[in-house]
């Protein structure tokens, strides 16, 4: 193969034009020539590869490729890994087309901010630190989602709000009553409280959400009560409403999006 | 130059045995090295760290905690777990404390009860005490005495199991072999079920790891109880059992026998249990154990006082199970910068190597961490890097280092990482790193696949092999900016220990680390988990297992 050339640029297409290959609303991905449709995959399957399974390894590898729309594929290296498992590299062109009047995404409705600018927003929006109470409550004894939020260990790779020098966190852990958790939150004047439910048996992560929900009604005047946050594994994160929270978090949220959004609610609107 | 044969490290006193066992050590000819420290500031390093750390030896020899109440009844023999999954050591240990309180020690008022004979075993006795069918008291007199001597003899039994482990381990070294190769290769696993673990992690050994860590269970570290039993449900790890490590040590001795070298074995001492894990590791032939002295306090918010009374019993156990603690100094620099904050982690290194000598560890059993983990887009980083690597090799020659992975600065771009990755192991083997955690490529996306470790080991065997013996080569400018470089940090942690023993209260350690300076957390010494099960030892406090640790 030639060294790579770079096609000219083209310029701008106006709003509305029949869009060209490059520009259009369907493309293909790009290799070194446009509309090549080349792709680069790699995947591991439970074959052996070692001796003379190698060939049928290879078809395996090809075979999986043409299935998911790579034709013709090149199966560019074929790895052992033991007597059980191969790992594959493969390229090839797609046969599928991009129609980009067609991406739908899941807007989410706040700007996700770095601890330093999350830092930067309370300083300035609130004049003091905010306050989160976070608390695991009913029996589950899992502490591990509320810790993954608040620790300053945090998950996926992004620090916990412990680590945000603007958020007081204050994390109760396992197994507080809703009494307890309204009490501490009025004692420490919690802007947010935020709650984790990981075991629960039948559905009572909802009761007790809904439980938690009602007792910050009826404990606080409406435009006093602090934001309520519930996440967990189990919950379905359009079922704010029906819960009586502000917001709900399901599985894989990080750190970075909770702190993002208490200061997208709270300082927002304070400001 | 060559590694120099390792030497055989002290035995426990009625251990005869020596064996090849001790992860690689820094080799050197030259006094000074490479980077010509200042012996005179390197010394004051140290007597400032032993100046900070004593007091907080004080502290924790004044107190006792639940946990290592239970580790003392655990050593006595003391296992498994009422129906609803309690062990029984803590439904002893509370039953116990309901009526005598924490603060004479488990001994006295266990052996009194079973020589008045409430019970005819500790185990029967548990399950009286928690029944509620036994009341405990404080024994005087020859109750006392004879109380004592039975308590001693049972916990004796304990550490006799202990340090025959231990010589199966030195056996076992001897006949399958050590790594031939610097540093050593340190692989995780981490499903959650010690079932799906154990084929992974022999498949591991398999594929070239010399060292298995099995992952906890993030939960965990905050749990005031060990678990029970063979475990198949975790979160992003798996529980630390007796049984899982149990299970796991067998398979990997079966791994040993299969592959002709002895295949080590790591979990974690850490968290609120640490005593309890740390004696379980040493019934079990565990060979690594991570054990970092203020991390619990520093990431996971359990209280000071809980964790360096916690520590210095675990730390003893280790030394004499002949366990090679690694700390956890890498975490500090995913919080704080690791160029700002270099010094923070050599500050720690002096004060773990404080601590654990003076729990009995030798130099062949500190696992002092460090980590890869400069943003790599800063110019110099990797030159950056070789000096901390180096500085933290002169300053502990005879240690076997733990060298961790970048992971601050991974990100979705997999291949950037691989060459990352790939930077790390280079600066690991060109500096005499003991212990090499393999970086994996994914560490930002998924749990490492089957092919993410198959590339990971594929890029170390490379690179240890492209490099070679370059560590002989690879000799700084005198006064270049390596050796600039480590400087500065040796005297920044210089001066960052004078300004901790220069703190009013005589524990100044535990001052600073209340007002942020390690990994920029804040963790006062009267707050955090796990202070509820601490008391300040009576006159009366006996504890047979800290009197025998201390006999060597």
């Amino acid at each position: 193969m030639t060294e790579h050339q770079a096609p000219p640029p083209t310029p701008p297409q106006q709003a509305g034009r029949t869009p060209e290959r490059t520009e259009g609303p369907l493309v293909r991905p790009y290799g070194d020539t446009t509309g090549d449709g080349m792709v680069q995959v790699s995947f591991t399957l439970p074959v052996s590869s070692l001796g003379d399974a190698a060939k049928h390894a290879e078809g395996a590898a090809a075979q999986l490729a043409r299935k998911m729309g790579i034709d013709p594929p090149l199966v560019a290296h074929t790895q052992p890994m033991g007597p059980g498992f191969t790992f594959f590299v493969v390229y090839g062109p797609v046969t599928h087309l991009v129609d980009t009047r067609e991406v739908r995404v899941v807007e989410r409705d706040y700007p996700l901010l770095t601890p330093k600018e999350v830092n930067l927003a309370i300083r300035q929006g609130l004049r003091r630190r905010l306050v989160v109470v976070g608390a695991c409550i009913g029996s589950d004894a899992h502490t591990v989602g509320i810790d993954a939020i608040l620790n300053i260990k945090g998950f996926a790779g992004e620090k916990g709000l412990e680590y945000y020098r603007e958020l007081k966190v204050v994390n109760l852990g396992a197994q507080v009553s809703v009494p307890e958790l309204v009490a501490r939150a009025r004692e420490e004047e919690a802007d947010a409280v935020l709650v984790s439910q990981v075991v629960t048996q039948r559905d009572a992560h909802l009761l007790n959400t809904q439980e938690m929900s009602a007792a910050f009604r009826e404990a606080y005047p409406s435009d006093r009560r602090p934001l309520l946050v519930v996440g967990g594994p189990r919950f379905d994160e359009s079922a704010a409403d029906r819960l009586g929270v502000d917001r709900v978090f399901a599985r894989g949220t990080t750190p970075g999006e909770v702190a993002s959004y208490l200061t997208h609610r709270i300082v927002g609107s304070a400001a | 130059m060559t590694v120099p044969p390792p030497t055989p490290p002290a035995a426990p006193p009625d251990s005869s045995a020596s064996a090849v066992r001790r992860p690689p050590a820094g080799a050197q000819t030259n006094r000074r090295g490479k980077l010509d420290l200042d012996p005179a500031t390197v010394r004051r390093a140290r007597e400032l760290a032993r100046r900070v750390g004593q007091p907080v030896v004080d502290l924790a020899q004044r107190h006792t905690t639940v946990s290592v109440e239970r580790a003392t009844l655990r050593l006595a023999g003391l296992e498994g777990a009422d129906p609803d999954g309690t062990p029984w050591v803590n439904r002893l240990l509370d039953a116990c404390r309901g009526d005598v309180g924490l603060e004479h020690g488990i001994a006295l008022p266990v052996w009194d009860a079973l020589l008045r004979g409430e019970a005819e075993s500790l185990a029967v006795l548990a399950q009286k005490a928690s029944a509620g069918s036994v009341r405990f008291r404080l024994p005087e007199g020859r109750d006392r005495d004879r109380a004592h001597a039975a308590a001693r003899d049972q916990v004796a039994a304990g550490i006799r199991r202990v340090d025959e482990r231990r010589r199966e381990r030195e056996r076992l070294v001897e006949l399958h072999g050590d790594p031939d190769h610097q540093p050593w290769i340190y692989l995780i696993v981490a499903t959650g079920d010690i079932y799906e673990d154990i084929p992974q992690a022999q498949q591991a050994a398999r594929e070239g790891a010399d060292i298995i860590a099995v992952i906890r269970s993030t939960g965990q570290s905050l749990l005031d109880y060990v678990p029970e039993g063979a475990t198949r449900e975790g979160f992003a790890g798996t529980y630390a059992t007796q049984e899982n490590f149990r299970l796991m040590r067998a398979a990997l001795d079966e791994s040993s026998r299969e592959l002709g070298r002895y295949v080590r074995l790591t979990n974690y001492a850490s968290g609120l249990c640490m005593p309890e894990i740390a004696a379980l590791a040493g019934l079990a032939r565990l060979d690594m154990m991570l054990n970092d002295s203020m991390y619990g306090i520093l990431f996971r918010d359990i209280n000071p006082v809980r964790t360096f009374v916690d520590q210095r019993f675990s730390r003893q156990v280790h030394a004499r199970a002949g366990i090679v603690i690694n700390t956890g100094e890498d975490n500090y620099l995913t919080t704080a910068d690791a160029v700002e904050a270099a010094h923070t982690v050599t500050v720690s290194q002096l004060l773990n190597e404080y601590f654990a000598k003076e729990a009995g560890l030798e130099d062949w059993q500190l696992g002092l961490g460090h980590a890869f983990e400069i943003d790599p887009e800063l110019p110099d980083s990797f030159r950056m890097e070789l000096s901390h690597a180096l500085l933290a090799r002169e300053l502990f020659p005879d240690a076997p280092l733990k060298w961790m992975p970048p992971t601050r600065h991974m990100t979705g771009d997999v291949f950037r990482g691989y060459l990352l990755d790939a930077f790390f192991t280079l600066a690991g083997t060109l500096t005499g790193q003991g212990i090499l955690l393999v970086g994996m490529m994914t560490e930002a996306v998924v749990t490492p696949w089957l092919s993410d470790r198959d590339l990971a080991l594929r890029s170390v065997r490379y690179v240890m092999n492209a490099a070679g013996n370059l560590h002989e080569d690879f000799v700084p400018a005198p006064d270049g900016f390596i050796v600039q470089r480590a400087r500065q940090v040796l005297g920044e942690s210089v001066d960052l220990l004078e300004r901790i023993a220069a703190h009013e209260s005589p524990t100044g350690l535990l001052d600073a680390i209340a007002d942020g300076t390690f990994g920029l957390m804040r963790r006062p010494a009267d707050a955090g988990r796990g202070l509820d099960g601490v008391a300040v030892k009576s006159e009366a406090y006996v504890n047979p297992a800290t009197e025998i640790l201390e006999e060597q």
